[in-house]
């Protein structure tokens, strides 16, 4: 699954980065927080349906679609 | 450009030889709080050679003895830059490419660094911590937000985080005064700043297991979730409320502008007019008489009237910012700014045009892609911004009567809300169309954007936007628009004509009316203006408006003070009345009121499109580091402007 994969107030541990990201945005993701191992819960979907809120950690950060479905993730329990 | 006269302290050179702080954070880390806090509203703002992202540096005392600079660098999450303001923080902490580019005296090599952490936000912020010990460059962390970090339950060793760091950590909530008493001490003594033993690791894998570390080292508990500012999203970005709110929030906006500007514009313009009879009373040389009341008092003073609307608006956009909703607005606007191929925060700079498009086409440097950001860039001059505001409302003061009703609502206000709309359109439009012009192949960036959590927006930092935006206005009143305006008024009176010659024209020369109108008809302006009528002709202007379209390409606003000039000579006593019965003189059309609505109709539309603002075109050379947008820039919006203008007067001609 990916993060874009995530229902509202669901949480999920990020494992990676799909192949298709370039290197400059994974870079960018991981130092945004969103590194494998971190927990992420998904808060709340925009009115129009893009972007998605989630929070990383201790912080709220907007990702479109595009970017949330390009983070690996497994569900955590 | 201005700054020997304006700066109050000169160029930046001045500073050379004072030891330098350069303030490193990311967004949302109070880096701003703690330069006003540190700075007061001194600070000078510049630009950064070459690009020209905005710098912002001033002084502080930091003991009895010493003062020193410091810098406020743009917000960075990481060194590795996918922004123009990023590729800023990398270039000035670049040391050695200073030394390798003699650049360090246009940049000013820092001499030591003052790290913002967010005590809320440590697990990311420590990434950019273990980025910048790779400059070499002496550190000092300043925590921030410590207090939200209690408030929210979460918790932290700040003795234990200075040793696991090894650099002098030093709390400062909110820029208070004790926090900052104690940066500055630290600060006096910054040769002795502490060195990590061992530096922090900067392989991905390596880093995550350092900041795990140091979290672990210094009890770092996570802080809660804010739930305050839960709360408050449940209700802004619900999918009903939340899209009422934010509507209701853009229409008060431009009510609170138009309205509460209101009666403070009528003081200011009081006071201009009691400046006017004082030198009409006191001042008995007819030339000179006339040069201050017409060209000094009446030019500036038209301007200068809209003061109380540019303060007010960028008050209201420092509030919206400093609350933290502005953030939420882009969230909102974020799949509405997509159709147009932009992102959210493209939608601030929109906004921001709305005051002016000088901040506007600023604001887009929180774009991180090149591309939006000249898509961007290209369509904000299009939104109505305040210098067009003077032009508008006094065209439409002449097109409707006071009391006319479109339904329940003012027609001036409709006519008005309209204009905005048309501009706020054909800036999306043109946004969208260079976007999609510009963005064949190139990778695509991520959009990510912070959701700060909302504060109580601090007076000092409201002042201090509110400020640099108004001095910049003040600015260009007293260089640009008043160089116009003077102009305008020898070539309006020159050449000097004789009574003789008058009086073979048949002119009166007892009525000073009379005299003045003649020399205005006879002038070195008329001439100009006449020059040009084949272009501007079709859309019904004459050589009156052509000077006043000629000369609004210095600065918009000195259209109506051009036209106030003018009307002022045919009748002194009320120069709006004057507007309005003015007649074409000559040719086909002559003897038509010059004022017509679809005249009108082609004036709005013309001021809608064409970039008549030499400031807008100065910052887009600044901000594209090329001539060649600003160029593609006028030609497009003068062509628009001309080929809508005439559709406009061709369409109301029909209809009215």
């Amino acid at each position: 699954m990916t993060l874009a994969d995530l229902d509202r107030g669901k949480r999920a541990i990020v494992l990676g980065y799909s192949d298709v990201v370039e290197p400059s945005t994974a870079r960018r993701l991981f130092d945004l927080g969103l590194a494998p191992g971190v927990e992420v819960t998904m808060i709340r979907r925009a009115p129009l349906g893009d972007p998605v809120i989630f929070g990383v950690g201790d912080y709220e950060i907007a990702l479109r679609g595009v970017q949330a479905r390009c983070i690996t993730a497994k569900p955590a329990d | 450009m201005g700054h020997a006269h304006h700066g109050g302290g000169g160029s930046t050179t001045a500073n050379i030889g004072l030891k330098r702080f350069a303030v490193v954070g990311s967004p949302n880390s109070g880096k701003t709080t703690l330069f006003n806090a540190l700075t007061g509203l001194h600070a000078k703002t510049g630009n950064y050679p070459g690009v020209t992202v905005a710098r912002f540096e001033g002084r502080t005392r930091v003991d009895d003895r010493d003062t020193v600079v410091v810098e406020d660098l743009p917000g960075a999450y990481s060194l590795d830059p996918i922004s123009p303001d990023e590729q800023i923080v990398v270039d000035v902490l670049d040391t050695d490419q200073h030394r390798a580019n003699h650049r360090s005296v246009g940049l000013g090599v820092p001499d030591a660094l003052l790290v913002l952490l967010n005590a809320t936000t440590l697990r990311r912020s420590l990434g950019l911590i273990a980025q910048v010990h790779q400059t070499g460059l002496p550190i000092c962390v300043v925590l921030t937000f410590t207090d939200d970090l209690a408030r929210r339950r979460g918790r932290l060793d700040i003795a234990a985080l200075t040793r696991a760091l090894g650099v002098p950590v030093v709390p400062v909530v909110a820029g208070h005064r004790d926090g900052v008493a104690d940066l500055r001490q630290v600060m006096a003594e910054s040769d002795s700043w502490s060195t990590p033993v061992v530096a922090p690791p900067t392989d991905p894998a390596e880093v995550t297991a350092w900041i795990e570390s140091v979290l672990a080292s210094c009890d770092y508990q996570v802080p809660e979730v804010d739930h305050r500012t839960r709360r408050i999203d449940a209700v802004m970005l619900h999918p009903v409320i939340g899209t009422a709110i934010f509507a209701v929030t853009m229409f008060l906006f431009f009510q609170t502008i138009f309205t509460v500007a209101a009666p403070l514009q009528g003081y200011v313009e009081a006071g201009f007019g009691w400046l006017g009879d004082l030198v009409a009373a006191r001042v008995h040389i007819p030339w000179l008489s006339g040069f201050l009341s017409q060209a000094v008092i009446g030019g500036v003073g038209s301007v200068l009237v809209f003061l109380p609307q540019i303060v007010l608006l960028f008050v209201l956009i420092a509030l919206l910012e400093g609350t933290g909703y502005l953030a939420r607005a882009a969230f909102l606007m974020d799949r509405v700014m997509a159709r147009a191929g932009l992102e959210g925060r493209a939608f601030v700079a929109l906004l921001s045009s709305v005051a002016c498009a000088i901040p506007g086409i600023m604001a887009t440097r929180s774009l991180p892609s090149a591309k939006d950001r000249l898509a961007t860039m290209m369509g904000a001059p299009l939104m109505t911004c305040s210098a067009r505001l003077p032009v508008y409302i006094l065209l439409v003061s002449i097109l409707l009567p006071a009391g006319s009703r479109i339904g329940p609502f003012s027609g001036r206000g409709v006519v008005m809300f309209a204009l905005y709309l048309m501009g706020a359109v054909s800036a999306m439009l043109v946004a969208a169309v260079f976007k999609k012009l510009s963005s064949r192949g190139g990778p695509v960036l991520p959009f990510y954007m912070e959701m700060p959590p909302y504060q109580v927006p601090r007076l000092k930092n409201v002042a201090a936007e509110v400020w640099t935006a108004v001095s910049a206005f003040l600015r260009k009143v007293t260089s640009i628009i008043m160089t116009a305006t003077v102009v305008l008024w020898v070539l309006l009176n020159l050449p000097l004509r004789g009574d003789a010659e008058m009086t073979a024209a048949g002119v009166d020369t007892g009525s000073e009316t009379a005299v003045a109108a003649y020399v205005i008809d006879h002038s070195y302006a008329a001439s100009v203006g006449k020059a040009v009528e084949p272009v501007f002709a079709p859309l019904g202007f004459d050589w009156r408006i052509n000077i006043g379209i000629l000369s609004s390409l210095a600065a918009r606003e000195v259209f109506v003070a051009t036209l106030g000039q003018v009307a002022a000579a045919e009748n002194p006593e009320e120069p709006a009345a004057a507007l309005t019965e003015m007649r074409v003189q000559d040719g086909p059309q002559a003897g038509r009121l010059l004022f017509d609505a679809p005249t009108i109709a082609a004036l709005l539309v013309f001021f809608m499109y064409a970039l008549q603002c030499m400031s807008t075109v100065g910052v887009m050379r600044r901000e594209s580091g090329s001539w060649k947008w600003p160029a593609i820039a006028f030609g497009y919006m003068f062509v628009l402007a001309w080929v809508l203008a005439l559709a406009a007067r061709t369409v109301v001609a029909a209809l009215w």
